[in-house]
């Protein structure tokens, strides 16, 4: 599905990261934190301001895309209101991950990846958040859950709604 | 500005407020050497070196850490060794990298010290990327400022006034203690121009990783410093040598670097006295998995993988007999049962097929499927392969759907002779250690379960119980024929009048397991 990105009403968003820009400009190997400010301030990374940086730290767009599609942590559509990361590390498989997910899949109408359209909820899969010993876990935002069984997303998910 | 006199202060008045502090809270026991260790049955056979302060002190407390004794090993170093004095004592330690490899701390930095440069770089490596595994993570959150002090000296004793801190995004408690840790060492005279006073100055930078697992390479990790794609380079040169924008560099691991400071205040002697003669000191594991006590377990090295496991993890969870235990993740291998009384150090478990890694352990019991654990790390693998080399982004991949044809009940003669083919290739030909090792879980099983792997292919059987494709779904005898079952059944596949017992018809069953989930007697069996 297509989410459009406002230019008018992030405006001030805008402003702001170009301060970020201005001030780390000169700074050696200054594109990760770049891309990284920008999703940190935007929630992802809209094509717009991929070419903002491009213009202005003097980058090919390609070499930028490059390395923003290199690492998994960038994402180009928004993220939900809620992001449901699910640790998909070793413990947490042998402990039942993959159940868990499927669960939420099914719970929200929605794949792994991706973010419901109403922009409540968005499911992550990720690399192992080391909170192992709790496995299987998931975090919503900066919430953990842990030793969670697949009866118990359903509750979890109702308290976001 | 810190001077000696100060930091002394500062460590009187904090020490008995934190004795104070800890007698309230009873968790800890204070000895008579001073030493303050963690009560409870879980840390007595544990030696704590590089967790010494973990759960001790307060992470935002950097008085807290003076009090232990913290940055005294920088003071001692700056006023009382050279640069060659430092380096050889922690030659003498004969600490290794805890990151997995094992190599020797003391000789990068010699190497690194040779080098005439006007710049050189110190990095710590925070890209913790193992799945279960978290002992950096629990040192950055719980002590980070063990880790800012071994930079500092590390900085000092190759020529370095420059750090960077290359920590995941996955961590974000341990992003937010460091940044606090590293403006309270600034403020304190510990970081920046002329520390205590010197000539010597080091500044630490916090740079973040974005999810990409072969980042923990050290070239990767620099050409990510660097704001590129995180592809290993072809390593003409070592990176003390030409590493960072082409300049000196040290890259060494947390956990190594937790241990340094406390080397230069006991000496490279004791440490040596932990451990074993080839692997001296303590390794932190995650002992994780089915085991009863997960956690983090600091022990010698040469503890067996069996006391570890036992005496300290209380044993497998559920009852359930172990099968394996898997180190070194993605990279390491599936050690079995029979090899529990193994000593864990480096050699030792290189022996065997597997590798120390950088301490993640995971316990798995009788109901987990080998071939299906190899699987999961290949997908690991093929997805966080960067596709610089063709051995690793075309070999993982055709061995991960060889794999998976084998756990989905399609294997054929011939698949198990086709793995161990490809993992030569890949293991010999790929650039950098990501690829080299990624078919040690294929290969490890291989050696110790194959005759799992023979089950799937010839009997369409997983002995495990695990692989979903090859289960048959079993109504037994204890079946009460109260019709649960065959109402939920979403193929309407199982039939059986009231009160007497039902029957699957499974050449109809998709496997989705309803039956077995809403039987109230517990009838419904895979086998």
């Amino acid at each position: 599905m297509e989410f459009k990105f406002d230019m008018e009403k992030n405006k001030e968003k805008i402003q702001e990261y170009m301060n970020f820009i201005d001030e780390n400009r000169d700074k050696p190997g200054i594109l990760m934190p770049a891309l990284q400010e920008a999703q940190e301030k935007f929630g992802y990374l809209p094509a717009e301001i991929l070419e903002l940086i491009s213009k202005e730290l003097n980058i090919p767009l390609a070499e930028i895309y490059g390395v923003a599609t290199f690492y998994s942590q960038f994402t180009f559509i928004p993220k939900g209101e809620n992001n449901i990361s699910v640790c998909l590390g070793t413990a947490c498989y042998v402990k039942g991950a993959e159940k868990i997910l499927e669960e939420l899949e099914n719970v929200l109408g929605i794949k792994s990846g991706g973010t419901t359209p109403d922009l409540k909820f968005s499911i992550t899969p990720t690399r192992c958040v080391g909170a192992c010993g709790l496995a299987p876990v998931i975090n919503i935002n900066d919430e953990t859950y842990g030793k969670l069984k697949v009866e118990d997303i359903k509750g979890i998910i109702e308290k976001y709604r | 500005m810190m001077t000696l006199e100060k930091l002394r202060e500062i460590k009187e008045k904090t020490r008995p407020l934190l004795e104070e502090r800890l007698k309230k809270e009873d968790k800890t026991e204070i000895r008579e050497d001073g030493s303050i260790v963690l009560k409870g049955d879980y840390y007595k056979k544990q030696l704590r070196v590089a967790l010494r302060n973990c759960e001790i002190i307060k992470p935002d407390s950097i008085d807290e850490y003076i009090a232990l004794d913290g940055y005294s090993a920088l003071g001692k170093v700056l006023f009382e060794m050279t640069p060659e004095e430092v380096i050889n004592t922690m030659i003498e330690s004969n600490l290794r990298g805890r990151g997995g490899a094992g190599f020797p701390t003391g000789r990068k930095w010699r190497e690194a010290f040779k080098y005439d440069s006007d710049k050189k770089y110190i990095i710590c490596n925070a890209d913790e990327g193992d799945p279960g595994a978290f002992m950096d993570r629990s040192i950055l959150e719980g002590d980070p400022h063990s880790v800012l002090e071994g930079m500092a000296i590390a900085g000092y004793a190759v020529g370095a006034d420059q750090g960077f801190i290359y920590v995941r995004a996955e961590y974000p408690l341990a992003v937010k203690t460091l940044k606090a840790a590293i403006e309270q060492a600034k403020e304190y005279g510990l970081l920046g121009k002329n520390i205590f006073g010197t000539d010597f100055s080091f500044d630490i930078e916090l740079r973040l990783g974005a999810g990409a697992f072969v980042c923990g390479e050290g070239t990767a990790l620099m050409e990510s410093i660097e704001g590129r794609r995180g592809m290993p380079r072809v390593k003409i040169h070592r990176t003390a040598h030409k590493g960072l924008w082409g300049k000196p560099t040290i890259i060494n691991n947390v956990e190594t670097l937790a241990n340094v400071p406390i080397i230069y205040q006991k000496g490279a002697d004791w440490f040596r006295s932990i451990g074993t003669e080839k692997s001296p000191g303590t390794k932190v594991f995650a002992l994780v998995g089915k085991v009863k006590e997960a956690g983090l377990v600091e022990v010698p090295m040469g503890m067996t993988l069996r006391e570890i496991v036992f005496d300290i993890g209380g044993g497998v969870a559920d009852g359930k007999a172990i099968k394996a235990i898997q180190t070194g993740g993605p990279s390491g291998g599936c050690i079995p049962a029979e090899l529990l009384d193994t000593p864990v150090d480096f050699e030792s478990l290189d022996k065997i097929g597997s590798i120390m890694g950088s301490g993640g352990m995971v316990v798995m019991d009788e109901t987990d499927c080998m071939v299906d654990i190899a699987r999961f790390f290949l997908d690991f693998t093929v997805d966080e392969s960067c596709g610089k080399c063709v051995p690793c982004r075309e070999g993982t991949k055709r061995m991960l759907e060889i794999l998976e044809k084998i756990t989905g009940g399609n294997g054929e003669e011939g698949d198990i002779e086709r793995l161990e083919s490809l993992a030569e290739t890949i293991s010999s030909a790929s650039l950098c250690g990501l690829g080299q090792t990624a078919s040690n879980p294929v290969t490890s099983t291989l050696k110790y379960f194959r005759d799992e792997y023979i089950a799937h292919i010839k009997e369409k059987r997983c002995p495990a119980g695990s692989c979903q494709a090859l289960l048959e779904y079993f109504i037994t005898e204890d079946c009460i024929g109260c019709t649960k079952c065959a109402r939920n059944c979403p193929v309407t596949c199982i039939s059986g009048k009231v009160k007497e017992r039902h029957v699957i018809d499974t050449s109809r069953c998709i496997k989705c397991g309803t039956c077995k989930e809403v039987c109230p007697v517990g009838a419904v069996i895979t086998r």
